[in-house]
């Protein structure tokens, strides 16, 4: 009995914590992401954004959550019921699972695996099939055709996705991601040597996380909705809340591969007093306002022409920068041990 | 095997679409995400506007012509009141023609900021619409301060307008171009050069110059393809003799010409803001024809005859010699006519309206054919579709 106390349940609670303990501050934190995307996109385009309910509005997120929990979740006729009400389940649950090998801080991880880049890139390309089921089971044109494009634009931007992180693998010598992150420290932050691939990794993670201007299953202009126009209630925040808690996750790892982690800017005395959780979320936080800032800015792009970005123009470079990040470390014998 | 038939796809774009513009219901026939057909239906706004103003009394029919194009109701206005003035025989004192051409030109904006923004919006841009609806607001304001209402102005009478331009307003109105004028360059700094916007707007929706000549086009949509035919100038109306502007014309009848007419007619519509501020003339504003415009109130309290006048003209109206007459304005999305006819009465025989987006909309296959469907709200967004003229 001990042994099993020892051995299995202790384990089990520990874990159990360990994931409420990331996924309570993550909920929180998708929830006020919605608010800073409505402020920060009110400020730019000179409204207020939510104001009205609680301090500065601060409870609006809260109070959007109640009104989408209280409704009815309207499931079509001609819809397939299980697949349409396991969609959005598969949607979120894939946008979680992908925090489990975040480091938040040196050893701050729930998942330590030697195989952590492997990992994520299984859970995001896994995400595309929450959304092509989406568009399948509500059995309506716009929702298929939504979904069709996003398959397409997942797939697309994942391989270029998958390069520019070799770039990085080649830089490091570790699929690890405390060890990428421990790498940068005794070099520098891989923004630095791999600045065109930081930047096409952040227009690829837009695209990824279907966020303007790539928000083309969602057009609202042309398939009013994409995807999820079947969608209602509990089941239409599930997938909104997935695509929040994505775009965290991308961002967070963008931090990770490319700005250092949790590691100060500098490794000096006022920058190292505060903790390396802080700087993780601040670097998040970053990049979050980069995918704020343009979806207030930038018209969306057409279903062929991002298609274009993506084969013609991505996926060459990243392959050219990898031969070249490879061919510079042999020549100049930076091979990482 | 059995042969298989591949059928194109049917999509029923609207009527309750977002970038439908209104009640526009088209039906798609895709192929892929290529546009092999695009059919727009219409009607669903009809309202029988042209029937109703046979039943109403000159004075009472203006305001039908507000609910036709409600994002620039006073050029709609305009085409009325001139076709009963011509046929009324009745001249208009100078401040009242410079009133009118103020308004219209006023007007030709807060309709080309709705429609350019728009077509970002169209286009997932949503920033610029914000920006823009501030300004238009400004604009709103300033009809509401002259006539009483922010949209539904029914400001002009036949014989000039209902009443003078309230104090301070034209400062106002010279001030706020200072401020229109940056709000120009920072809304193009978002879109003009935007990489992806051009992608988005440039060769698509392509018409040519015979194209538009022979589907009967008008306004910014043709004017795009490098004709430069302004109703303003070719047949000035008002006080446009007066004005000093320019025509802006495209050189390749695609979405971004037609996107970039309309911005640069925000300027000239502007230029000729200020020339009529600056210019306005001192006077009555409407004919002192009291058997046409309703006499003032002071002097219906002194004069029999004045009072008989206001009695005749808001029980019975006025009688309209007979005759028949077309007459078209250039309103902002176009050539907008009223044919008019009258048989002497106090009511229209007939009055058939021209409205341009009703033409332009039956473009609409031949703009998007061979498009993607992304490229359908485009083309919407650029001829300027408004369903309360189409469907009138």
């Amino acid at each position: 009995m001990a042994e099993f106390w020892s051995g299995t349940l202790w384990p089990l609670i520990i874990i159990i914590a360990q994931i409420v303990a990331i996924v309570l501050p993550l909920l929180l934190a998708v929830a006020y992401l919605t608010y800073a995307e409505r402020k920060v996109i009110g400020a730019i385009q000179l409204r207020k954004g939510p104001n009205v309910v609680g301090p500065f509005g601060l409870l609006q997120p809260i109070a959007d959550g109640a009104k989408l929990f209280l409704k009815e979740t309207v499931i079509p006729t001609g819809a397939d019921r299980a697949v349409f009400v396991l969609a959005p389940m598969l949607t979120f649950i894939l946008a979680l699972i992908g925090w489990a090998v975040i480091p938040f801080d040196d050893g701050w991880v729930l998942s330590d695996i030697n195989v952590g880049v492997l990992y994520l890139l299984a859970i995001s390309g896994l995400g595309v099939y929450g959304i092509i089921m989406a568009g399948w089971a509500s059995n309506s044109r716009y929702a298929l055709l939504g979904g069709l494009r996003s398959a397409a634009q997942m797939v697309s931007y994942e391989i270029s996705m998958g390069l520019i992180i070799i770039s990085v693998l080649l830089s490091a010598g570790s699929l690890n991601l405390s060890e990428i992150v421990h790498a940068q420290g005794e070099g520098m932050w891989y923004v630095i040597p791999h600045l065109p691939m930081f930047v096409i990794f952040v227009v690829s993670i837009l695209a990824e996380t279907n966020r303007a201007p790539f928000d083309l299953p969602e057009a609202e202009a042309e398939l009013v909705s994409g995807y999820n126009v079947e969608y209602s209630a509990m089941t239409f925040a599930l997938f909104f809340l997935g695509e929040y808690a994505n775009m965290i996750l991308m961002s967070a790892i963008a931090v990770v591969l490319f700005l250092g982690g949790w590691l100060p800017p500098v490794d000096a005395a006022p920058f190292t007093w505060i903790p390396g959780i802080i700087w993780f979320a601040l670097k998040v936080c970053a990049v979050l306002f980069v995918f704020l800032w343009a979806r207030a800015t930038f018209p969306r792009y057409r279903y062929d022409q991002l298609m274009r970005l993506g084969w013609k123009v991505f996926l060459p470079l990243s392959l050219a920068w990898v031969v070249l990040t490879a061919g510079v470390m042999v020549t100049f014998d930076l091979m990482p041990a | 095997m059995a042969q298989t038939e591949i059928k194109t796809y049917n999509l029923n774009f609207g009527p309750q679409h977002p970038a439908a513009h209104g009640v526009l219901r088209l039906i798609l026939e895709l192929s892929g995400e290529v546009v092999e057909r695009a059919d727009p239906h219409v009607g669903l706004l009809h309202r029988g506007t042209e029937k109703l103003i046979e039943y109403k009394s000159y004075v009472q029919a203006l305001p039908y012509f507000d609910r036709l194009d409600y994002a620039c109701p006073l050029n709609m206005e305009h085409a009325y009141v001139l076709a009963v003035e011509k046929l009324l025989g009745v001249e208009v004192p100078p401040r009242g023609k410079y009133i009118r051409t103020l308004f219209s030109e006023i007007t030709r904006i807060i309709n080309h900021i709705m429609n350019t923004t728009s077509f970002a919006l169209d286009l997932g841009a949503m920033t610029p619409m914000l920006w823009g609806w501030e300004e238009r607001e400004h604009l709103l304001e300033y009809c509401e301060r002259a006539s009483g209402a922010r949209m539904h102005m029914a400001y002009y009478r036949p014989g000039g307008v209902a009443k003078d331009l309230p104090a301070g307003l034209m400062d106002d109105m010279y001030k706020w171009c200072d401020r229109f004028e940056k709000f120009m360059v920072d809304m193009e700094a978002l879109l003009d050069e935007n990489r992806i916007f051009r992608q988005r707007t440039v060769d698509i929706g392509i018409v040519s110059q015979e194209d538009a000549l022979n589907w009967g086009f008008t306004g910014p949509v043709l004017r795009a393809t490098g004709i430069p035919w302004d109703l303003r100038k070719a047949q000035p109306y008002d006080a446009f003799e007066d004005m000093e502007f320019d025509i802006p014309v495209g050189t390749t009848g695609d979405c971004y010409a037609r996107y970039l007419v309309r911005m640069e007619e925000m300027r000239q519509s502007m230029r000729i803001v200020r020339q009529c501020i600056e210019k306005m003339p001192d006077g009555p504003v409407k004919a002192e024809d009291h058997k046409v415009t309703p006499p003032s109130r002071p002097e219906m309290k002194r004069s029999m005859e004045a009072l008989i006048h206001h009695f005749k003209l808001y029980t019975e109206g006025f009688k309209v010699p007979p005759g028949e007459t077309y007459t078209a304005v250039e309103a902002a999305t176009g050539e907008f006519g009223v044919y008019l006819v009258s048989d002497g009465t106090n009511r229209p025989y007939r009055c058939k309206i021209r409205s341009p987006g009703y033409v332009h909309l039956q473009g609409l296959d031949l703009l998007s054919k061979g498009h993607m469907l992304a490229d359908i709200p485009a083309n919407i967004g650029s001829i300027d579709v408004v369903f309360g003229e189409i469907d009138r």
